[in-house]
């Protein structure tokens, strides 16, 4: 039978979706146990033990200095600044890409203004933030906004260019003026939409958000790493980075299911 | 008695290409016109003059007297080949939307009572194109044949004075576009509903219409195909007893007609 054709069943898929990971773990385990036989003092490749001492100190004891527990003190920040940035960079975007996608005098002036503003490399102007809004929050929340609301916007106003134009007619038809034909017809349509742009914009505001913890902060995920780094704490590190991408792959699996339930009717329309 | 609508010598024409030269019409209110003719010659195009989806580059269209307004509106309703039907609404919704929407301007749906009337005149409204069972429903899990009943029923709940369709029944298979043709002729005469359709099947505009345009390019330039446009080849009265019967009911006094029963 061609390779093509071939399908893995129920439990051969869920083994070759684990064979990977397992196969990245041992690895891991086997280049550490190695490396710490030679050396004891190792500090590249930490072994479980090592890092869950880490976690453990971090996590599940108070910091001896402030009284905090910083792992979550950090988890919280970080998730904080993300969840505004992210907040705000959903409602500028969805504003903007609707405008743009279905208002041609809207269009004609946001369009190119939106294309330049995305090809602007945000960590560029990430000095310029610190200028103007200072090194607390609102400087990293802006970094992420910025760096994600126009690849938002723009996707955005191609979704809402993709709305067929009948159904637009038929809703003037209907008795819609441009207000809500935007607010029932346009709207929903777009909704679903917006959630999947998220999912794939959440790397991008992972980037910027450890990117401007790692330069100027006093907590988060993104400056204890960039932190620790100075004693090679990789007990610390790799933990970290798990739990980061813990996190986005949670964040990313809420959405897809937040778009299931919210909106029931997009998996059918879209066949 | 002056015509329900009169087009005065329509042109329509994109850059170089004519599509439609001196079209010159006088519709009856109630008439059912079936607009026929080879791909590309331009009965869409009349049909969205007619929607004001587009505005004629020459010429005029009245209706009732009145210069037709330049962009759609609630007094024509539309149903499309495909995209007519919100999929993100339920069957009901799609067609509450349109008594919605006229009464809130601000924020486009009604609640309480209010709502609930509006859908129980969508639910009879569906009820009557057998759609009485699938209120609920998304229109993706619709059959084609049932989304255009869906379409109908949402255009129709808006009481418009015409009703265009193109090629409604064009993706349908012959069975279904039976069944649609009973219900789209049962609907016409219960209202006293004008009504354009593009269709591509001619032996649908016969049937159907009490009236069938032929859409054809007269002159035909070999070396500028797009020179001249199509016009009104042929135009011929059908169904004259359809016709007849539906003259002789309105001539009733409405306290009688009232209580009839559409005659089919």
């Amino acid at each position: 039978m061609r390779l093509i054709n071939r399908h893995p069943d129920r439990s051969g898929r869920l083994l070759l979706i684990l064979l990977p990971f397992a196969l990245l773990l041992f690895a891991y385990f086997t280049g550490s146990a190695q490396r710490l036989a030679n050396n004891p003092n190792d500090k590249l490749l930490p072994s479980a033990t090592q890092m869950a001492a880490a976690v453990d100190r971090l996590a599940f004891t108070a910091d001896k200095r402030s009284g905090n527990y910083l792992f979550w003190q950090d988890s919280a920040a970080s998730l904080k600044r993300l969840g505004m940035g992210l907040g705000i960079a959903a409602l500028l975007g969805l504003c903007l890409g609707i405008a743009a996608g279905t208002l041609p005098l809207f269009s004609a002036p946001l369009s190119p203004l939106l294309t330049v503003l995305s090809m602007v490399p945000p960590l560029a102007i990430l000095p310029i933030l610190f200028i103007t809004f200072g090194l607390g929050e609102l400087a990293k929340v802006m970094l992420i906004v910025i760096g994600i609301t126009p690849v938002l916007a723009r996707d955005l106003e191609q979704r809402a260019r993709e709305i067929p134009p009948e159904l637009l007619i038929k809703a003037q038809t209907l008795g819609a003026s441009t207000w809500t034909l935007i607010l029932r017809v346009v709207l929903p349509q777009i909704l679903p939409r917006l959630l999947i742009a998220l999912r794939l914009v959440l790397g991008s505001a992972w980037l910027f958000l450890i990117a401007a913890e790692a330069i100027a902060s006093t907590d988060g995920l993104g400056y204890r790493i960039f932190l620790v780094r100075r004693y090679m704490a990789m007990d610390v590190i790799l933990p970290y980075v798990a739990w980061i991408t813990l996190l986005a792959w949670l964040m990313d699996l809420g959405l897809r299911q937040l778009t299931r339930l919210a909106f029931p009717w997009y998996a059918g329309a879209k066949a | 008695m002056s015509a329900f609508i009169t087009v005065k010598n329509v042109w329509q024409e994109y850059g170089d290409q004519v599509v439609l030269e001196r079209l010159n019409l006088r519709i009856n209110e109630g008439e059912f016109c079936t607009l026929v003719g080879a791909s590309g010659c331009g009965k869409s195009t009349f049909l969205r003059l007619l929607l004001g989806q587009e505005r004629a580059s020459r010429g005029e269209i009245h209706i009732q007297g009145q210069p037709l307004t330049d962009e759609p509106d609630a007094s024509r309703g539309v149903v499309f080949q495909r995209y007519s039907v919100f999929p993100h609404l339920s069957v009901l919704d799609n067609v509450a939307l349109g008594l919605e929407l006229p009464r809130a301007p601000l924020c486009g749906r009604l609640f309480g009572a209010d709502k609930r009337l509006a859908r129980d005149e969508a639910a009879q409204m569906l009820t009557k194109v057998g759609l009485g069972h699938a209120l609920d429903k998304y229109p993706s899990a619709l059959s084609g044949g049932m989304q255009q009943r869906l379409a109908i029923a949402q255009a129709l709940i808006m009481q418009p004075r015409v009703l265009l369709l193109d090629e409604p029944f064009g993706a349908l298979d012959p069975g279904i576009r039976k069944d649609m043709h009973a219900l789209l002729l049962e609907l016409w005469h219960e209202t006293k509903l004008t009504v354009f359709m593009v269709t591509h099947d001619l032996s649908e505009g016969f049937s159907l219409g009490t009236r069938l345009l032929v859409f054809d390019k007269v002159r035909l330039d070999p070396h500028a195909p797009n020179a001249f446009g199509a016009r009104i080849t042929y135009d011929i009265p059908l169904n004259s007893d359809r016709r007849a019967t539906r003259a002789a009911v309105e001539a009733l006094p409405s306290h009688i007609s009232g209580n009839l029963h559409p005659a089919l």
